[in-house]
């Protein structure tokens, strides 16, 4: 059912706050993971059980510390024996964070069993040290609240603006929309102050006492200036680091790489308890260094950098889903998102993929053909 | 190229079918290059990607992956999984800036001593074609 949240004042997340809270105190769900402002200013996803709680909710908070998709694998994964026990959780995600779900859904690291996904419309993100710039000099809920709502106004105004103070996944996100989630809070082409538009469950619009809503807003319009806009912005961006790739190779895009493993610590596709990578896998003797040396003239320590970005390609670039967490962990400031989805989206091509879609699109890798490819293994 | 280049392969070979061929190769006493390394795996669907990289970024000038033909695989769908991996990896290659060519996969079963002595050579020649791996030589990986 497509409903109207009312919004006073023009106070779209009091609206929100008030959406979520009548999911938990009807029952709908028994428990929320939201991000949440802390104290301090910070703000991150945090499981809440108490509807007062939910106060400090500012799913609308244009930064994203984390890929919420890691939290929800956390909480989902149970044992059979807790069927009957165990608690519904809605979980309130932004449209990259619901595709890399999906994705953990098909790598067995999470389940949508118990959950119903609550999705909102994104209007980026700031990383997180210029968020925590901008909210310093906004110290009333009021004018951070603006941080938001400025952005989304400017989107609103103008698909096609392009803004360069967003992380840079999000000046190049082609899928800022929800599809696919239980309920979805239809931001993106609504007239906020008449109202937010939500499609839930009609079993769910019945317990919370929402109506239909009569017309069908300018969403979908909206959306495909968006999306045409961003591509725009995705592909030259794309055909750019391919002309790098092509001149420099990875090894020079990565030059600087200082091999923190905090692209793969940050990445919700790398679900990996021990990644090889920090496992002493390939740990050497030092006289293997020494011969290395010797046989290069020298070699390059920490060793096996190229080794770390290529095997991750290998291991998570069909499920990609462009977050762009990693470019937002990347202490030296490298471009890795960028690398990791002009690649990705070859391979993603190559196997007609499209993270992130449908739980029932099997993982490229675990799947199979029997006449495909044939060319491959006979020369 | 001086033509006293000689590339070195390494090879990962499935137990069942192109470990057991070239085998085949050597009690039947068909001659082939010595440029091959051999390491036995149980299937060619057990070849990581990881297995593949790590010799090339350290300067190896082909690597082999030899596995039973399609419909063989003693693991029911092992080599089928392996191809598509070996697609994404040559895919993933291929943008990154290095030479795709440079990684074989090959179904040679265990009677085919003959083919996997055939295969070899021919890699071998297209290798010495190529030149030696410039990874060889490359410090900075």
């Amino acid at each position: 059912m497509r409903t109207l949240i009312p919004v006073d004042d023009n106070d779209v997340l009091a609206a929100i706050r008030g959406f979520l809270k009548s999911l938990l105190e009807t029952g709908a769900v028994d428990l929320l993971l939201v991000p949440v402002e802390t104290q301090t200013g910070a703000v991150n996803p945090m499981l809440v059980a108490d509807p007062d709680q939910l106060d400090a909710a500012d799913p609308l908070a244009p930064v994203m510390g984390i890929n919420a998709a890691r939290a929800v694998s956390r909480v989902t994964i149970r044992e059979p024996q807790d069927r009957d026990t165990r608690p519904r959780i809605g979980v309130v995600l932004r449209p990259c964070e619901l595709r890399a779900l999906i994705e953990l859904v098909k790598l067995k690291q999470a389940s949508l069993d118990d959950l119903v996904t609550i999705g909102l419309d994104c209007a980026g993100t700031y990383d997180v040290p210029d968020y925590a710039a901008k909210t310093q000099k906004r110290k009333t809920p009021k004018t951070k609240a603006r941080l938001w709502r400025d952005l989304y106004d400017k989107l609103a105004a103008d698909p096609a603006a392009s803004n360069a103070a967003l992380r840079d996944a999000c000046q190049m996100c082609e899928k800022p929309h929800v599809e696919g989630a239980d309920i979805t809070l239809e931001l993106f082409g609504a007239d906020l102050s008449a109202g937010i538009p939500v499609t839930l469950p009609d079993e769910m619009a019945e317990k919370l006492g929402l109506r239909p809503a009569k017309k069908k807003g300018p969403r979908a319009g909206f959306v495909k200036k968006l999306v045409a806009q961003r591509k725009r912005v995705r592909d030259a961006r794309f055909g750019e680091m391919r002309q790098r790739l092509e001149e420099e190779g990875i090894e020079g895009v990565f030059a600087a790489c200082v091999r923190c493993h905090n692209c793969m610590t940050v990445c919700p596709i790398c679900y990996c308890k021990t990644c090889l990578f920090q496992s002493a896998l390939y740990d050497r003797e030092p006289m293997q260094y020494a011969n290395w040396a010797r046989s290069k003239g020298a070699s390059r320590l920490l060793a096996d950098t190229m080794l770390f970005h290529l095997t991750r390609l290998n291991h998570m670039a069909l499920s990609c889903v462009g977050c762009g967490m990693c470019t937002s962990g990347c202490p030296a400031d490298l471009p890795v998102g960028l690398v990791f989805r002009a690649i990705g989206q070859q391979v993603q091509e190559a196997f007609d993929y499209s993270p992130g879609h449908d739980t029932e699109e099997p993982l490229p890798l675990v799947t199979f053909q029997e006449d495909e490819w044939m060319e491959v293994g006979t020369g | 190229m001086t033509d006293d280049f000689e590339p070195k392969i390494v090879a990962f070979l499935c137990n069942w079918c192109t470990y057991t061929g070239a085998d085949l190769a050597g009690t039947s006493r068909i001659q082939y290059p010595p440029n091959v390394r051999i390491i036995r795996l149980m299937c060619s669907g057990a070849v990581d990607s990881t297995y593949v990289l790590k010799p090339l970024l350290d300067g190896v000038d082909g690597v082999l992956i030899g596995g039973c033909h399609p419909g063989d695989c003693h693991y029911q769908s092992g080599n089928y999984k392996a191809r598509r991996r070996v697609v994404a990896l040559k895919e993933i290659l291929k943008s990154a800036g290095f030479d795709e060519e440079r990684v074989w996969l090959r179904w040679i079963s265990a009677s085919e001593g003959g083919r996997f002595a055939e295969t070899v050579t021919e890699m071998t020649e297209a290798l010495k074609k190529k030149g030696p791996n410039p990874m060889r030589r490359e410090w900075a990986v």
